[in-house]
């Protein structure tokens, strides 16, 4: 396309008529930049992440997760508390032994077919959900579910094999997304994208763009915007640069040090949300000498989290214990050697046998986060005043998550998922058949007991003070060092406005958001 | 043609080679398409949990079957479907390629637009002021990387002028020809200011190779008029080794402009391809390295080819 135009222009010049195509092509880039801003109803995204795919039951990346959220529904959600909420379902209850979950659908719902969201899609969903051939890694937090009852069209009734309070949080995960029985049966889960949510999809380019178009008979509300249209802008930069020229309206924005330089553009307002995804060095119990209690106990006294979090994130967070979710995050300081302490450290590592030091090599993933290597770089420098020499080996994110599964490293500087769940978040790490031991390696009575106290716990109070000792004796053993948490980052322009972020990192909120003309 | 038709047998073996290089070293790359689908939670997965998406994946049979089916498909014109687009890899590439051949196009006539003249103009004006300030200038095109050309032209337009072209969503050159060339003209600016700066210092020192022979100095002591000595006489003896330049960064272009494209949000080649390592999108990877190694042996013979036309004592076949 168009090549004939331009080898003609190419050949016609040769005899020095340079001057003429230079202000040729001046004039065309002075027409074409002032392109006229698109109809202000329509808001104009950009990410420089792009969704993998859109099968809601089998995508975990937070890219593809943040687009299948505007177009699918779960039966709950949370809110910007980590409140559970309303979503599919009006209402939800748990018999008294904690064993039956019941579930009263909305009779207004309706899929983007047209067909209204009924009982039998929602055990549809579940059981391709816990179907093993299906391969979604989410099975992982419903295998207490023994069967689904229909007693009617609008309730949906989950027996359970014991009692499993996190199960409830674990649903409001995109991935429990209830999709249309048709559309299992027909097999087009994961090619075509039909949700009860408020967005309808209508295109999707792959790493280049998305137009969606709002759900007119969304049961959920109204939708302010006619649609979203998503451009994906690699580089972030370029992202800062389009929302300057007003090309975008809304902007999501992973790296802390572009997301600072916003609140510098006096047409632009950046919203800064704290997340429950956790910063975290991780050490690697099974390998010497990290199997001792004293070193890993040096390792944590001797590192500055304040220090790691100020020069790698520009001080872009809070610091913070293995507990993220406001409603059982602990006073971090009374966590164990939360205040460093390097005579200290050197002590634990020289009764350790360790006195003079040892050399480990830490691994971190190009980018992701943006500040991993930062991290590392200023995590060496510290572990080096006690003696210890780490080399650091950056790698692909892909490499890395092969190494990282394996669990073939001595330390790794690590960005972990929060859940608004404590269960759900650390029983694939703390808990004796968690699936991901292999990479954890190490775990102690005390804290598979908590654990398993803390998933059939009712109480509120009690679950509170269940998952506090829980953190006090994780810190302590310090298999892994906690850092801090980070803040996810939207910016727009002035115009737009409704948008609540939760801590999550979801984009739900983009379905009240206004933009004015 | 003799020559032809011997360069034109060795494509299929050439081809060949490459497809199992790329077979291999892609697979040898720790990662697979699950990890990549799946980060970290692919640890949640049963045996029987990976062993399905193993086969949705197409990897789960061993490497020497799964190199014989896609060689099978390959050879009838089918090189597979791209798992992150559900499409079959050839329409992927399809669809990237106008945009960098129009890239690659206008690059290289910016380049030859600016360098040729530049280069020229520098060996004619030998060792003045003028030569050295073309240089100069030379020197710091070839030296700067086009990550900082790129973000230097976005930062200055967006920040100086607060404009800049339309970002992400590409339009194709038939949907609108002016908005086409402005999304591609910053990017083709960033490209050609390096190739250029080549261009110039091949077309200077073949110049003044050329301007230095007999026949040069017979031709103006006949009277001919200096620019005629230089534009008719001596530039297309110059031109061969800037052909070759030109075939060579022609050829690379056509292979897409990751830093640029990415810098720039084009979706071409270049991004497609290294979207689709990032996501061990393994018959994409294949399917287009495959069809960048065609477009490069094709250029190369283009350029042979074209040796024969500037220079007819140039025998292809002979040497």
């Amino acid at each position: 396309m168009g090549q004939s135009f331009f080898t003609t222009s190419a050949s016609g010049t040769f005899r020095g008529k340079s001057l003429v195509s230079t202000v040729a092509l001046a004039a065309l880039i002075g027409t074409a930049v002032l392109t006229a801003p698109a109809s202000a109803a329509t808001l104009r995204m950009a990410w420089s992440q792009d969704a993998t795919g859109l099968d809601p039951h089998k995508q975990t990346a937070f890219s593809s997760i943040r687009l299948l959220e505007l177009i699918y529904e779960p039966l709950v959600r949370l809110d910007s508390e980590l409140k559970i909420i309303p979503a599919l379902a009006q209402s939800w209850e748990f018999t008294e032994d904690g064993k039956t979950l019941t579930f009263k659908l909305d009779p207004e719902a309706k899929f983007q077919n047209g067909d209204k969201v009924t009982s039998a899609d929602v055990k549809a969903s579940f059981e391709r959900l816990m179907a093993e051939e299906t391969g979604a890694a989410a099975r992982a937090n419903f295998l207490s579910i023994e069967s689904i009852g229909t007693p009617d069209e609008t309730t949906a009734v989950f027996n359970l094999s014991q009692p499993d309070v996190p199960i409830l949080t674990a649903m409001t995960s995109i991935n429990a997304a209830v999709v249309p029985v048709s559309e299992i049966e027909a097999g087009s889960i994961g090619t075509k994208a039909i949700g009860s949510g408020p967005f309808k999809l209508e295109k999707w380019e792959p790493n280049a763009k998305e137009v969606l178009s709002a759900n007119k008979d969304w049961a959920g509300g109204t939708v302010a915007v006619d649609g979203i249209d998503i451009s994906v802008l690699p580089d972030e930069t370029a992202i800062l640069a389009a929302l300057r020229t007003r090309q975008v309206d809304f902007a999501l924005i992973n790296d802390p040090l572009v997301a600072t330089l916003v609140p510098n553009e006096a047409s632009l307002t950046l919203n800064r949300t704290p997340v429950l995804n956790y910063h975290v060095l991780q050490l690697n119990p099974s390998r010497s000498p990290m199997t001792e209690l004293g070193v890993r106990q040096a390792i944590s006294c001797a590192i500055d989290r304040q220090d790691v979090l100020d020069t790698a994130l520009l001080g872009e967070g809070e610091v913070s214990g293995p507990l993220t979710m406001p409603a059982y995050a602990s006073d971090p300081s009374q966590l164990f050697c939360y205040e460093r302490d390097v005579e200290k450290a050197k002590q634990l590592l020289a009764d350790a046998g360790h006195a003079e030091g040892f050399s480990a090599t830490v691994i971190a993933a190009t980018g992701e986060p943006p500040t991993a290597a930062a991290e590392a770089q200023v995590i060496q420098s510290q572990l080096a005043e006690i003696g210890i020499k780490l080399d650091i080996k950056m790698m692909e994110l892909n490499v890395y998550v092969d190494t990282w599964l394996k669990g073939d490293f001595d330390m790794a500087v690590a960005l972990n998922g929060g859940r608004a769940d404590p269960y759900s978040m650390y029983n694939r790490y703390w808990t004796k058949d968690g699936n991901l031991q292999k990479v954890a390696n190490y775990i102690d009575d005390t804290l598979d007991d908590l654990m398993q106290k803390g998933r059939v716990e009712t109480d509120p109070d009690k679950r509170r003070e269940i998952f506090g000792a829980f953190e006090k004796h994780l810190a302590e053993v310090s298999p892994w060092i906690w850092l801090y948490t980070s803040y996810s980052y939207t910016a727009q322009q002035k115009n737009v406005d409704g948008f609540v972020a939760t801590p999550t990192g979801s984009l739900f909120g983009l379905s009240t958001v206004t933009v004015a003309q | 043609m003799n020559y032809l038709t011997r360069r034109l047998v060795t494509f299929p073996l050439v081809m060949l080679g490459v497809s199992i290089l790329v077979f291999i070293s892609i697979r040898l790359v720790p990662g697979d398409a699950i990890t990549a689908m799946l980060g970290t939670e692919a640890g949640l997965l049963t045996p029987d949990q990976r062993a399905a998406l193993e086969a949705y994946f197409g990897i789960d049979q061993g490497w020497l079957v799964q190199y014989g089916r896609w060689l099978t498909g390959a050879m009838q014109g089918d090189l597979g479907i791209s798992v992150t687009y559900g499409k079959p890899v050839l329409d992927v590439i399809l669809e990237r390629f106008p945009l960098t051949l129009e890239l690659a196009l206008l690059s290289m006539a910016i380049a030859l637009l600016v360098g040729l003249p530049a280069g020229v103009f520098a060996a004619t004006r030998n060792e003045r002021p003028s030569d050295l300030i073309v240089r100069v200038f030379a020197m710091i095109g070839q030296s700067t990387p086009n990550f900082v050309v790129g973000l230097l032209i976005i930062f200055i337009l967006s920040v100086g002028f607060g404009v800049l072209p339309v970002m992400g969503a590409f339009t194709p050159f038939f949907v609108d020809p002016l908005q086409n060339l402005g999304q591609l003209i910053l990017p083709a600016i960033t490209l050609g200011f390096a190739f250029a700066a080549s261009v110039t210092r091949i077309a200077r020192s073949a110049m003044l190779d050329v301007l230095s022979e007999d026949y040069v100095r017979t031709a103006r002591s006949k009277g001919v008029p200096a620019l005629s000595v230089i534009w008719r006489h001596a530039l297309p003896n110059a031109l061969i080794p800037v052909v070759t330049l030109s075939g060579v960064e022609f050829g690379y272009l056509l292979g897409g402009a990751v830093i640029v494209e990415q810098i720039f949000a084009l979706p071409g080649l270049g991004r497609m391809v290294l979207d689709a390592i990032l996501q061990r999108d393994y018959a994409l990877v294949q399917g287009s390295v495959l069809f960048i190694a065609l477009n490069f042996m094709i250029v190369n013979l283009i350029v042979d080819l074209t040796y024969v036309m500037l220079d007819p004592r140039i025998r292809l076949g002979d040497r």
